[in-house]
């Protein structure tokens, strides 16, 4: 029950806020904080209740009849893996009301922006609870229109082309894995329940297995987005207005990343290892790819999102190991990535208001005009490129580590080949972090902004980011926080793979 | 001649058994047409309005032995011989063909009496056009199918031409004409040839006979062929669908709804009864057929929708794409019995589906051109601004028919994937992933229009904001919940394709 509340307390909200009409602005935010408030109050509650000592087993469970035309269930619970997740989306979006109270971006309407806003959150949270496949198709589709919107109505100057590529890249990734989805149904005993999918996969044969993968793989990798799929993220994110650049880093990627862990590698762990060293070789192309792209950005946000897609590459990598110690880092690399490029396209859009451009050849000497928004973004730039200390770390030094041995099945030549590359690219990390921080915040102003006034940080800035920023020191110094809760799901998921003949075999 | 016609043990000419309640829908449906008629004679033309309230009351009349006998437990009354059956199926598609029926005239009220139109006539035909429908859907019998057709069809040719000073709709009408009778007369050729053949018209002793030794007939296989392309004409397949576009734009917009959604049902509900009952055991001479229909009618209806301006043709593309899905189970149906079940299904779902969803997108486009007097897809610009409203219904409509969830035209899709996959076949498959690529070509243009509502600037920077009739919100009001309530609880609709189920 409660987990349901967790789900549709905000569309029920969305509902409300579409009967308040659209001049009461004041009312129109009251009340859509609150809902998230409330929202974030029952993730508490999950928080609160969560076994933690059997992270493995689906908790708040409900199981209710839906389709039964085609055995589908509506069927939710959430396990070490899904917790952080779930949380995670519940506070971004908490935190992009607060940060959206007074910048909305035009053509402003609070109402139709708010509306969206919660809507989004139902699909998402809804994807992370998900236990079955349908359901689990429907709240990932959710999530599209409102961003569709989001970015083409709120957007940059080039919005409306970023908006309809991003939502046709998804769309046709969706497409595929609905029919991989379905292939499953008949495959594997006609239910579309994933535990049960899982007890029983192992009947399909591999050639067919290697196709449902294939599907599936094309409906998440092209979310993440991993390297070649990748192109639609630096345009949506450079397009998206502020709070929908960070819901779409933060979390949207995310949906990704946790299919792969959720569905396809526990369903398919046969397929898995077939599959790995490629997706492996992807992730670490999108590792490089992604940070010389950034090198190349004129535009800050553009440089943010294409570290995003290098990030996302260590996620990949670390789930591509198909270890436990890869999948737990690769976890905790979704949850920190979230927290760290949410925080930087927070930056980045508090910048591009101030100062009314991103161009990175245009700015200059952001200490010097206003330090404190300076020091975050620093901040921010040193736990982006994973420095010790801070969250970032632990999602990227243990996928690397990971890579020296993945699972049994998988060479280990190979992966320790991709390991000296991820690591290499690292150091780029560091290059570009760095050099757009010198460029923003170090030396002194350019002449157009010589002379006018720079707000330092405000009010509802403070609210948003303090916590992120917390959460990034508090991760970085105590990752067993998060690491405590995934292993148990996580070893779950290891185990599925170990337990083959072909990884037994060896 | 005569005595040896008639079945000589039988003796003598026998009065055909008559279900009165099973007739009820129909005989009302008549009466009321009947009333209609004459009402129109004795009423002054200021109060013609009266006709549109006296049709409505007698379709939602008409509903209610539908209910009445989807209460009554008897699943199956079959009259005359199996030619004239009420069953599940019957009741189903009689309900949405009156539903249907009555959303139109909802849609029709202001559009006609607005217009310079003859109300009485206008009510007369699309009553007549609706029973033809009604009758159809029991229709299990290749003269009554034929009979069936006909009567939807010829008052459709008329209400094509209703705005008879303007040349579009003139030549909407005629084409609609000429090309309907000519697949009329392809249909009804190959129907003489099964008779021959088989000495029935009742599709289920054609349907038993088809297992037997007529099947090696080749023209048997050619009848069924000029029986299927004669449907796709009806259902705007292509490559016969080239009347569609015209038709649609020419004629009055609530006619276009009613062709689009209606006419092309009937057309559906004519095939699932003649492929499921009549030629079930001929599926290697249909299934690759409406194979390579399906294909070239998905493809084609989206690639040409791309490229319109016009929101009505778009609209008119668009439900040409539309029933290149509905054709997919057809080309996946003969596989296996399993396989026919689930095709069936999934025909049935996606016709009452897309019923609801087009019918929805029309009503806002006669809404919106209430106020901008445009058929222009740049005349959407700024909807949102001035009627957000209606920018969010049609948004919910548009992306329903592309297929976004959880609005009710993606659980139509998911079901033509789902008989696609039951089916198996590495061709089956292909035509899978082809419906999935055709479906994200189409939420292109679909999305261009949202795009327009909510991107765009107003075109003339008029933003006075839309009044629309009590009617046409409540057409709206109807589709609208339909596509939202099956989107998210999609078992309403789906046990229907199971109850209805012709498949043995």
């Amino acid at each position: 029950m409660s987990l349901t509340a967790a789900i549709f307390l905000p569309v029920l909200g969305a509902v409300v806020l579409g009967l308040i009409p659209r001049s009461q602005e004041k009312l129109l935010k009251a009340v859509a904080l609150l809902v998230t408030l409330a929202t974030a109050g029952v993730g508490a509650y999950l928080l609160a209740n969560f076994d933690y000592g059997d992270s493995e087993r689906l908790q708040f469970a409900a199981d209710h009849r839906w389709i039964d035309v085609i055995n589908s269930r509506y069927h939710i619970g959430i396990d070490g893996i899904s917790l952080p997740l779930l949380i995670l989306s519940m506070v971004i979006t908490v935190l992009c009301v607060i940060y959206s109270w007074d910048h909305f971006p035009e053509p402003h309407n609070p109402k139709a922006f708010l509306i969206l806003m919660l809507v989004l959150e139902t699909g998402m949270n809804g994807t992370f609870a998900a236990q079955d496949l349908i359901l689990f198709f429907v709240f990932f589709e959710l999530v599209l229109l409102p961003m569709y919107f989001m970015i083409g109505v709120w957007g940059g100057p080039n919005r409306q082309y970023a908006a309809i590529k991003f939502f046709l890249y998804t769309l046709f990734g969706s497409a595929l894995m609905i029919l991989s989805f379905l292939a499953l149904y008949f495959k594997g005993g006609e239910t579309f329940d994933i535990p049960e999918l899982i007890s029983q996969s192992g009947a399909i044969a591999h050639g067919t297995q290697l196709l449902i993968f294939g599907g599936l793989f094309m409906g998440f990798a092209i979310k993440v987005p991993m390297f070649p799929f990748h192109t639609w993220l630096p345009d949506a994110h450079t397009e998206a207005p502020t709070v929908g650049s960070v819901i779409l880093a933060a979390v949207l990627l995310k949906l990704g990343t946790y299919g792969f862990i959720r569905i396809a590698i526990p369903i398919l762990p046969e397929a898995a290892i077939s599959w790995a060293p490629w997706i492996g070789g992807l992730a670490v192309i999108g590792i490089i790819y992604g940070a010389l792209g950034s090198l190349a950005q004129k535009d800050m946000k553009r440089l943010i999102a294409f570290s995003s897609v290098a990030h996302m590459g260590f996620v990949m990598l670390g789930i591509a190991t198909l270890t436990d110690f890869g999948i737990n880092a690769a976890v905790f690399g979704m949850v920190a990535h979230g927290l760290i490029t949410g925080m930087l396209f927070f930056v980045a859009g508090s910048i591009q208001e101030r100062f009314g451009t991103r161009e990175l050849s245009r700015l200059g000497g952001l200490l010097i005009q206003a330090p404190r928004l300076g020091w975050v973004l620093g901040f921010c730039a040193f736990a982006s490129l994973g420095l010790p200390g801070l969250a970032g770390f632990w999602g990227e030094f243990p996928a690397i580590l990971a890579a020296y041995n993945p699972a049994e099945g998988l060479s280990e030549e190979l992966f320790r080949g991709y390991m000296v590359v991820a690591a290499i690219g690292t150091v780029f990390a560091a290059g570009y972090l760095l050099w757009m921080l010198q460029r923003v915040a170090f030396g002194t102003a350019k002449e157009e902004f010589e002379h006018s006034h720079i707000h330092d940080i405000h009010g509802p800035e403070y609210l948003a980011w303090t916590p992120l920023l917390l959460a990034i020191v508090v991760f970085g110094i105590f990752p067993h926080l998060i690491f405590d809760i995934t292993d148990g799901a996580v070893q779950l998921v290891a185990r599925g793979v170990d337990a083959l003949p072909v990884a037994a075999g060896r | 001649m005569l005595a040896q016609a008639a079945p000589a043990s039988q003796g003598g000419f026998q009065v055909p058994y008559l279900d009165y309640h099973a007739l009820a829908p129909e005989i009302i449906l008549t009466a009321v047409i009947v009333a209609v008629l004459l009402a129109d004679l004795f009423l002054e033309e200021r109060r013609k309005w009266v006709l549109s309230t006296v049709a409505s009351f007698g379709l939602l009349a008409a509903f209610v032995p539908i209910l009445t006998l989807a209460l009554s437990g008897d699943d199956t009354r079959s009259m005359v011989g199996g030619a004239y059956v009420v069953d599940n199926f019957a009741l189903v598609f009689k309900a949405l063909f009156i539903v249907v029926g009555y959303v139109v005239l909802l849609m029709s009220t202001n559009y006609i009496e607005e217009g310079d139109y003859y109300q009485g006539e206008y009510y007369f035909l699309l009553l007549c056009s609706i029973l033809g429908m009604v009758v159809m859907a029991s229709a299990r019998d290749l003269i009554s199918i034929f009979v069936a057709l006909e009567t939807l069809s010829i008052p459709a040719y008329m209400l094509a031409g209703w705005r008879k000073r303007d040349l579009k709709s003139n030549e909407a009408s005629l084409k609609y004409y000429l090309l309907g009778v000519l697949a009329s007369a392809v249909m009804l050729y190959g129907m003489s040839l099964i008779y021959g053949y088989t000495g029935s018209t009742v599709l289920a002793r054609i349907g038993a006979q088809m297992e037997g030794s007529i099947t090696a007939q080749p023209l048997v296989t050619l009848s069924i062929m000029f029986i299927v392309v004669g449907f796709a004409f009806k259902v705007s397949a292509v490559p016969f669908h080239a009347w569609a576009p015209d038709t649609y734009e020419g004629a009055p917009t609530p006619v276009t709804a009613f062709l689009s959604v209606a006419s092309k049902t009937g057309g559906f509900v004519a095939l699932l009864q003649l492929i499921f009952v009549g030629f079930l055991g001929r599926d290697d001479v249909w299934a690759p057929m409406f194979g390579v229909l399906a294909a070239l009618t998905m493809t084609v209806g989206n690639l040409i929708a791309l490229r319109q301006t016009n929101i009505v043709r778009m609209l008119a593309y668009s439900s040409i794409a539309q029933a290149g899905y509905i054709l997919v189970p057809f080309a996946v149906a003969g596989t296996s019995a399993e396989a026919a079940r689930s095709a069936f299904t999934a025909s049935v779902v996606y016709l009452l589906v897309y019923a609801a969803m087009n019918l929805g997108a029309f009503a806002v486009v006669i809404a919106v051109a209430r106020k901008t007097r445009s058929g222009e897809i740049s005349s959407y610009g700024g909807l949102f601004e001035y009627a957000p409203g209606m920018a969010v219904l049609m948004t919910v409509f548009l992306f329903s028919l592309a297929g976004i969830p959880p609005l009710a035209g993606a659980w139509a899709k998911i079901f033509v994937f789902r008989s696609v996959l039951d089916a198996g076949t590495t061709w089956a498959v292909v035509l899978g992933v082809i419906a999935a690529v055709n479906s994200v070509i189409a939420l292109f243009y679909y999305s261009s229009i949202a795009r327009q509502m909510w991107m765009s600037p107003v075109p003339d920077g008029d933003r006075t904001p839309l009044r629309v009739p009590a009617p046409l919100v409540a057409a709206l009001g109807i589709t609208v919940a339909v596509t939202v309530v099956v989107g998210v609880y999609p078992q309403l609709f789906a046990r229907f394709g199971d109850l209805a189920s012709l498949v043995p």
